[in-house]
């Protein structure tokens, strides 16, 4: 099968080893993965801040870009929710043919491959629920609604020897990243981090994982500025790692 | 730095009491989570509430003059305000028509939001307010913090201060059994005393002209059966078509605002009381401007059970002075700009767009979509600072162009391996006050990929 990468422009830059996990975790699934190297960004930081205008012609890039492919993955629900829920919105009914074929990289692996993880990770990890991929995608059923319980990633993780999966007491608060609300309403953003943080941090873990990097990045910049032992992982990199052992 | 952000920052400073703040307000929302699980069928009950005010919106001018016939056929008066002014001068012009000098009032998150205690005050009316809450905030002088929970800002050590002051308790005193009977005599005066009765409306049906008020602690029922007056005071979108759609509403209602399976008491008033005077002030005050934009008209179906507020992260560490606004969290800033967008354009971007409080909310209201859509709109209307906008621009032209993009990615990571710390962390980066930032790569993803010899 062949599997178009979208890769957010913050991974590219920032966490290039998150689109390599992606990549590899397909490719052991004998995914055919190509890179459309014309990407760049899917408009969401313009269009949650409220400039429509700036997001739509990057909208209209994305879908240039991808339209040829049948299935486009991202290791980010954030972004993917971008496109398939607030993309009509920017550019209508053009929006149609790439919403069911764009899909979180856990999804894709649940939901198309049906290949679950395997391998080995013998730590005790946290798990971060991101919000966009948990409410807007519905990887999981969430704590708000009274619904048939189910997890997607979770449902992925569980077959990995070893790795001790905890949840918190908050199964699903938001850590507070928020794309530009994590700078505009900084203290109540840091707040809500460390407030996440201290609750992995009852569980003893030694890492926190997420499908998000945005979530992780922010998680992260708290835990290093605070010199806290715990690392954050993306939940490709996880895959990735516990298949290689 | 936004109002509202600069009102966070001062509220997150007593770490201790924010991180009590957060607690308390969870609590309450975890309490909705329990008694929601004791109904199989609650989300099909959200559906069923969402279709019955979509319908009742859709022919909202028909229903309300339904209503209007049906309740002045039992005999009540109805009064039709355009605006906050005109409601708070048909009230007065009411209780100064029937010589009244002592007003109690029940729970009315609407007189609120039209400032009637002031304005009556100002005309020498003494107004009591009579849920506990609410009488708190209103001897300390303080709008309320929450829709269901008006003092929920305030420790029961605070409000011991207070009553010892106000009220004359013993000093020290912080039990809140004690305190709520000090509070019950001192209501029990106020009640005996006034000579009318001031009540919101949760529901009003528009087949038999009746309404329904929930409270606690009865205090709407004891404040309408002592005197002859009573008037209650209505948003224009409380309306419900018929008798039996209230069997959906009080069952979300209550769950939803406290965790109880139904309010203590759920009064239905149809018709004033034998030798009494009822009297219906039905209030626009912005809601006809929000029912003619579609994008945002499924606001006006909120019940104010205040769950978005429950269970909004940034509510809770924020608390509710920090909207400046009578209905402040996730449907407060819905609300706000439809009044006014210029003053309350921050309120929109006072939220992580978690979508916590469209999946918690019983009449399914798109809660984080519709602040979405307030972005948009206040971003479009320029009200936004030069420097967002300008950012927004050079975001989407150097995102539009892929070479450009990879160039000023690679300087960006650049300057942030090379730069000292001094210049990185100075006080204009925001994300650095509390955060570090990330450790950048030598070589972006792309680049990795060419490299690894695939087209």
């Amino acid at each position: 099968m062949e599997v178009a990468l979208f890769i957010p422009c913050y991974i590219d830059q920032l966490y290039p080893q998150v689109a390599m996990a992606t990549v590899e975790v397909l490719e052991r699934r004998g995914c055919k993965v190509v890179f459309p190297e014309d990407q760049t960004c899917c408009g969401q930081p313009m269009a949650n801040s409220g400039f429509q205008e700036e997001a739509r012609p990057l909208a209209e890039k994305f879908l240039r870009v991808f339209e040829k492919y049948e299935h486009v993955v991202a290791p980010s629900g954030s972004c993917v929710s971008m496109v398939r829920n607030h993309y009509p919105a920017l550019i209508g009914d053009r929006a149609d043919s790439m919403r069911g074929r764009v899909y979180e990289l856990c999804e894709f692996l649940h939901d198309v491959l049906k290949a679950p993880a395997r391998g080995r990770f013998a730590q005790k990890v946290g798990f971060h629920r991101s919000c966009h991929g948990l409410r807007e995608l519905r990887l999981g059923s969430g704590s708000e609604r009274f619904v048939p319980s189910q997890d997607k990633v979770r449902a992925l993780l569980v077959g990995i020897e070893g790795l001790e999966l905890c949840e918190t007491a908050r199964p699903d608060e938001c850590c507070g990243f928020g794309g530009t609300f994590a700078i505009d309403e900084a203290a109540i953003s840091s707040r809500m981090g460390r407030d996440r943080i201290g609750e992995h941090e009852k569980n003893a873990v030694s890492l926190i994982t997420g499908t998000d990097t945005s979530c992780l990045m922010h998680l992260e910049g708290l835990l290093r500025r605070d010199n806290k032992p715990i690392r954050v992982l993306h939940v490709a990199e996880l895959i990735a790692q516990a298949e290689a052992a | 730095m936004n109002e509202h952000a600069q009102n966070a920052t001062v509220f997150l400073r007593d770490e201790a009491r924010s991180a009590w703040h957060d607690n308390a307000v969870w609590w309450v929302r975890q309490k909705r989570d329990r008694a929601q699980h004791s109904v199989p069928e609650w989300e099909e009950l959200r559906s069923l509430a969402q279709r019955i005010k979509a319908h009742a919106l859709s022919r909202l001018a028909d229903y309300l003059e339904e209503f209007e016939r049906n309740a002045r056929a039992l005999g009540a008066h109805v009064h039709w305000a355009r605006n906050a002014d005109e409601h708070n001068r048909i009230v007065h012009g009411i209780l100064r028509d029937h010589g009244v000098q002592r007003l109690v009032k029940s729970k009315s998150m609407l007189t609120e939001e039209c400032h009637l205690n002031p304005y009556l005050i100002e005309r020498g009316i003494e107004v009591v307010d009579t849920d506990l809450g609410e009488r708190i905030v209103q001897l300390l002088r303080e709008p309320p913090s929450h829709i269901v929970m008006p003092a929920i800002h305030l420790k029961k050590e605070d409000i011991g201060e207070l009553f010892h002051v106000q009220l004359g308790t013993p000093k020290g005193v912080s039990d809140p059994k004690a305190l709520t009977e000090a509070a019950r005599h001192h209501l029990r005066s106020k009640f005996l005393a006034a000579q009318a009765g001031l009540t919101g409306v949760n529901f009003a049906i528009a087949e038999t002209g009746g309404l329904v008020v929930c409270t606690n602690e009865g205090n709407a029922d004891l404040g309408v059966a002592l005197p002859p007056l009573h008037i209650a005071c209505m948003g224009v979108e409380k309306i419900v078509p018929r008798q039996q759609d209230l069997g959906v509403f009080l069952r979300l209602l209550a769950r939803s605002a406290t965790g109880q399976s139904i309010t203590t008491y759920s009064a239905h008033f149809h018709g004033p009381r034998p030798g009494g005077e009822l009297h219906i002030v039905i209030v626009d005050h912005g809601r006809s401007k929000l029912l003619a934009r579609s994008e945002f008209r499924r606001s006006l179906s909120c019940i104010r059970c205040g769950a978005c507020l429950n269970t909004c992260p940034v509510y809770r560490r924020s608390g509710g002075h920090s909207y400046g606004v009578t209905v402040p969290g996730p449907i407060g800033s819905v609300l706000a700009p439809s009044i006014d967008a210029e003053k309350h354009a921050a309120l929109p971007f006072a939220s992580s767009l978690c979508g916590s409080c469209t999946d918690v909310c019983p009449v399914r209201i798109d809660l984080h979509h519709q602040l979405l859509a307030w972005r948009g709109e206040i971003a479009a209307q320029g009200l936004l600072p030069p420097d967002k906008s300008i950012g927004a621009r050079v975001g989407r032209i150097v995102l539009s162009h892929t070479w450009l993009y990879r160039m000023v990615g690679s300087l960006a990571r650049f300057a942030l391996r090379v730069l000292p710390r001094g210049i990185l962390y100075s006080r204009l980066n925001a994300w650095g006050l509390s955060r570090e930032l990330p450790v950048p790569p030598a070589k972006s993803f792309r680049a990795q990929w060419r490299a690894r010899g695939k087209p």
